[in-house]
């Protein structure tokens, strides 16, 4: 009989969709944490085939910084009409209006480390033991090294230097109270995997990832959209510029770069071409060579 | 294009994170960004040349220590295959770290230097490679141009090498004579050694074949979620959710459920909006049967007339993985794919001294022991044999004090 062979997109979702159903089988509460990126909408699409034509055994949770773009928004509404599951909103707003956490100043000034408070307060308050998000391991050198299932304390906190073994196709879910599991479904896709899949199945995405004309000033280097979000001065000159984003965060840590590419294909030939990894295009990333490892440490995504 | 997936054995001594390092950037696939950071680093190579291992150690603790400490996932593609690297630690003290980015492999990379040729650790790693089923393995005789390309070192160690594969029972061996540091055999052929016919390493990669075919008889399916709409237009709509872990299934074929032991049909096939009439190993899939039975999470649907072992006293392999020895007199949780049952450790039979393959008589298990037990389950286990079915013959214990995953299982017998 002739051998048969699964093509590696659909051995990905086929992984994907099975760590899904163990996430399900396995908590009473869990959640999917949805940011309105291409990796969590990616998400939104494996768990359709993994519990379609049933209904999500977890909501969507959503940590709105406020300082989102507006495109993200528009999107994220657009989608929860579209397959009819529930959201839930954590507002950093109101960490901020509670004196849970106090607005950075300056120049670089943003929310996004701020997001973690936010985020560990909507999991307590609704019990959440496992939430499930697109982190991948290829986007970073300490993501590298995380588990599928990566258990956090009570405080949110990941120990790299005492996971789990994760071994064959077994997940361990087990946890005690007051602990949670980050599930992350798409550790071992890479970023053009994520974007030949969306390719492939043909997914929508929120308009800010296409070629578009916007106003943008250059801060170290990167190019930043202007919005009043972002702490502006005299130096900062304002351009008119044709760019598109690689990653959807916050208006005031997400770089953009100058792009023609308003089509997917165009997309992915750029990123094919491209020199540059997407979390370079992250402000929050820059700051040092452990960075990532570091928020992981306190409760990040 | 399929994908790969394979490990590195060996430690930072032997090149390993060179060796990766280098396959990453001779296929292009080290960005512009990480290459600056790269290059900003403070360690180089002696002659000043970039240090390539700097591209695999992820945590502040490895950096600082030079060595690797836990797995790190890497990822590269060429024209014909992509490729999952797990570069996995050397020593010792880290075999079950080892153990979890080896399990999910298809092949694994076993580095030897050539100055030192088949070590206490050759032996080690070979083997976890022979105890984990590991289907291919490649030798990488690196630091060649450290002994003069020399084909007579190569032939020395090869055929050392070849009496160890045949004791540990490894059937697919190949081997590369390579220099990470300077390129040779990595991804490029080597201009050192014209007396070496075969291919490179990566070449090799991209060639060996790690398909299978359609095998009926080891049919089996966890499930792990049942689909029950509910809704009125789905009233009776009742899918079977899982992964096929093994085999193959059509419709019509003729299933039985484990442990109930009840038996029906496959009468539909799902996968989201697509009804296909066959699905094989490694597809997320949804079934339908024609008789309405009582089927929940922790079930395994499986071929009725190639049913697989049932039991509760077990012999297996184990590798001890936690801090915490084996106790005899405690209840561990057993996960053996989305089944959960109690589990006691009934007699430990050997341990065996992986650095000498010796089997000796054991009264306890430590943090990175292996050897063989009798474990007795609460529930009888649907069960393979791990060396005729991987993917159902394996299992994991859990300290229900500390919920950590403290042992491997492989099922090698049933037990009296």
């Amino acid at each position: 009989m002739s051998k048969y062979n699964l093509d590696y997109l659909d051995e990905l979702e086929a992984e994907a969709i099975h760590i899904l159903r163990e996430v399900a089988g396995q908590f009473e509460k869990p959640a999917l944490l949805f940011s309105g990126g291409k990796d969590s909408i990616t998400l939104v699409r494996l768990a359709e085939k993994a519990f379609r034509p049933g209904k999500f055994p977890f909501p969507l949770v959503h940590i709105d910084t406020g300082h989102n773009f507006e495109e993200t928004i528009t999107y994220r509404d657009k989608m929860i009409e579209r397959i009819g599951e529930k959201l839930i909103v954590g507002s950093v707003q109101d960490s901020i209006d509670q004196g849970k956490v106090v607005e950075q100043k300056g120049k670089n000034a943003s929310r996004n480390s701020l997001q973690t408070v936010t985020l560990l307060d909507t999991i307590a308050a609704n019990g959440f033991d496992a939430c499930i998000g697109g982190a991948r391991r290829d986007e970073e050198k300490a993501r590298a090294k995380e588990r599928i299932f990566s258990v956090r304390d009570e405080f949110g906190q990941w120990d790299p230097k005492r996971q789990r073994p994760e071994l064959w196709n077994i997940y361990n879910g087990k946890i005690h109270k007051g602990e949670n599991v980050r599930v992350f479904p798409i550790s071992n896709w890479t970023e053009l995997d994520v974007w030949n899949y969306i390719r492939r199945e043909n997914i929508e995405l929120p308009s800010i990832y296409f070629a578009h004309e916007r106003d943008v000033i250059t801060r170290n280097g990167q190019l930043m959209a202007a919005s009043p979000f972002l702490n502006m001065d005299e130096d900062d000159i304002v351009e008119h510029k044709k760019v598109r984003f690689r990653t959807v965060g916050d208006m005031s840590c997400t770089a953009a770069v100058e792009s023609d590419a308003d089509q997917l294909d165009d997309i992915i030939a750029e990123i094919s071409e491209s020199k540059i990894s997407e979390r370079g295009a992250r402000m929050d990333d820059k700051v040092s060579e452990a960075a990532m490892e570091d928020r992981k440490k306190g409760g990040y995504f | 294009m399929n994908l790969l997936k394979f490990f590195t054995a060996g430690s930072v001594d032997d090149g390993k994170s060179t060796l990766i390092g280098r396959l990453l950037y001779d296929t292009d696939s080290i960005l512009a960004d990480q290459l600056e950071a790269l290059q900003q680093s403070n360690r180089k190579n002696d002659d000043g040349s970039i240090d390539l291992a700097i591209l695999t150690d992820g945590l502040r603790a490895e950096r600082e220590q030079g060595i690797t400490i836990d797995v790190a996932y890497k990822y590269f593609q060429t024209e014909k295959r992509k490729f999952i690297i797990a570069d996995t630690p050397g020593h010792i003290q880290y075999t079950r770290n080892m153990i979890t980015g080896a399990s999910t492999a298809k092949l694994a990379i076993i580095l030897v230097d050539a100055r030192n040729g088949v070590i206490e650790q050759t032996i080690r790693h070979s083997y976890l490679v022979s105890l984990l089923g590991i289907e291919h393995v490649v030798v990488c005789l690196n630091k060649m141009d450290m002994v003069d390309y020399s084909e007579e070192v190569f032939n020395t160690i090869t055929d050392r090498y070849k009496t160890l594969a045949t004791d540990l029972s490894l059937k697919d061996v190949t081997f590369i004579p390579i220099s990470a540091l300077k390129g040779d055999n990595v991804v490029n052929e080597s201009e050192h050694m014209p007396w070496y016919k075969g291919q490179s390493l990566l070449h090799f990669l991209e060639n060996v074949d790690v398909e299978t075919g359609p095998d009926y008889n080891l049919a089996r399916m966890p499930v792990q979620w049942v689909v029950r709409p509910q809704t009125d237009e789905l009233h009776d709509y009742r899918g079977y959710a899982g992964r096929v872990l093994s085999g193959s299934f059509n419709v019509n074929d003729k299933v039985t459920v484990l442990p109930s032991g009840t038996s029906s049909v496959i009468e539909r096939i799902e996968i989201f909006d697509q009804t296909p009439s066959e699905v094989h190993a490694g597809q997320s899939v949804t079934l339908h049967l024609k008789d309405n039975i009582d089927i929940s999470r922790g079930d395994v649907l499986v071929n009725s007339d190639h049913l697989p072992q049932s039991s509760q006293l077990i012999e297996a392999d184990v590798c001890w993985m936690d801090t915490r020895p084996l106790d005899e007199h405690i209840t561990y949780l057993l996960q053996h794919n989305s089944k959960v049952t109690k589990c006691k450790v009934r007699e430990i039979i050997h341990k065996v001294d992986i650095n000498t393959l010796e089997k000796q008589e054991a009264y306890d298990f430590k943090l990175n022991d292996i050897g063989r037990i009798v474990i007795k389950t609460a529930d009888a286990l649907a069960f393979d044999f791990y060396t005729d079915n991987k993917a159902n013959g394996a299992a994991i214990l859990i300290d229900s004090r500390t919920n950590l995953t403290v042992a491997a299982l492989m099922f090698r017998a049933v037990a009296d």
